[in-house]
């Protein structure tokens, strides 16, 4: 159990708990991946496995990820849903690793919507 | 489903949705018996007993039971067609517990697949659930249970990208020991 350890997690714990004293703030961006049947099919597994990989690199607390259940429109899944404080929600459809990549460093940090992945404004 | 652990991360997420907090996975290999069986339970809600005969027919299904229609029946099949027996128990205001058997060399029978990654994306998704996930290779055990990783956390939430990325790392690196210590034996 060598990553599980005691020992280990409270070493974990400290190094998190110190990064996290040094972000501040509430979240203003939230990110929502489908994971429905349908969007498990068909890979919303490795877009939140990509997500979570941005999520470590950007170090920011304003953004909140979460899942749901299915959107309703099974055949463009996986879908990824992006809603900005102020804004109205994005909807990303036919997402993969590389789409939720470019949709976290441009939308998510920059706030430039991926229209050539969009499914619809809600 | 390309891999078994995807069916395991929808049918958590079956005990989700049914409001239930504590998700018990296990997946037994057992090599000798050359038996594969995945068992999830819930403390959810539980299904109405009007719903049980009809809940792993896909075309019965209708929006407001979309909730338990394909992600069963899909792993029912998965389960009967390579030898195995798929199992569903209900208690309404108890909860579900569901089992698929298969046979372990079956050629139809996915891989096990991530567990780690699927394991990883619920916490992600529903910080809030707890997982007791045990698996079993050949009588060897891994055994993981956010309840307990919570209280070494001391408030560090789960789904805190560092930690997320730990545990991933940390569950994929048991589960190759449990498997690599089978092959390492000498009269295999």
């Amino acid at each position: 159990m060598a990553k599980l350890s005691v020992s280990d997690l409270k070493n974990l714990k400290e190094k998190v708990s110190k990064d996290m004293s040094l972000r501040e703030g509430k979240a203003k961006i939230l990110v929502t991946v489908h994971m429905g049947t349908c969007g498990i099919a068909s890979g919303a597994r490795e877009v939140m496995d990509a997500l979570m990989k941005e999520m470590e690199e950007a170090d920011r607390q304003d953004i909140r990820v979460m899942a749901a259940g299915c959107l309703g429109m099974c055949s463009s899944e996986p879908n990824v849903t992006v809603e900005i404080e102020g804004q109205g929600p994005i909807a990303y459809q036919y997402m993969d690793a590389n789409k939720m990549r470019q949709v976290f460093k441009r939308h998510i940090l920059k706030g430039e919507v991926q229209s050539d992945f969009a499914l619809a404004k809600m | 489903m390309k891999e078994l652990s995807l069916h395991i991360m929808d049918l958590a997420e079956n005990g989700i949705a049914a409001q239930g907090n504590l998700i018990r996975i296990r997946v037994n290999e057992d090599i000798k018996a050359n038996q594969l069986t995945i068992e999830i339970s819930d403390n959810g809600k539980g299904i109405p007993k009007a719903m049980m005969s009809l809940i792993t027919d896909p075309f019965v299904t209708s929006r407001t039971t979309r909730r338990v229609g394909m992600g069963l029946s899909l792993f029912k099949a998965a389960a009967e067609r390579c030898g195995g027996v798929f199992e569903l128990e209900s208690e309404p205001g108890q909860g579900t517990r569901v089992k698929g058997s298969f046979i372990h060399d079956h050629i139809d029978r996915a891989p096990v697949g991530d567990m780690a990654t699927s394991l990883v994306s619920l916490l992600a998704g529903y910080p809030e659930i707890d997982i007791d996930y045990t698996h079993m290779y050949d009588g060897r055990n891994f055994e993981f249970d956010t309840r307990e990783i919570r209280v070494e956390l001391d408030g560090v939430p789960l789904n805190e990208p560092a930690v997320l990325q730990h545990l991933k790392h940390a569950i994929k690196e048991e589960l190759d020991h449990i498997k690599e210590s089978y092959k390492e034996r000498p009269d295999m």
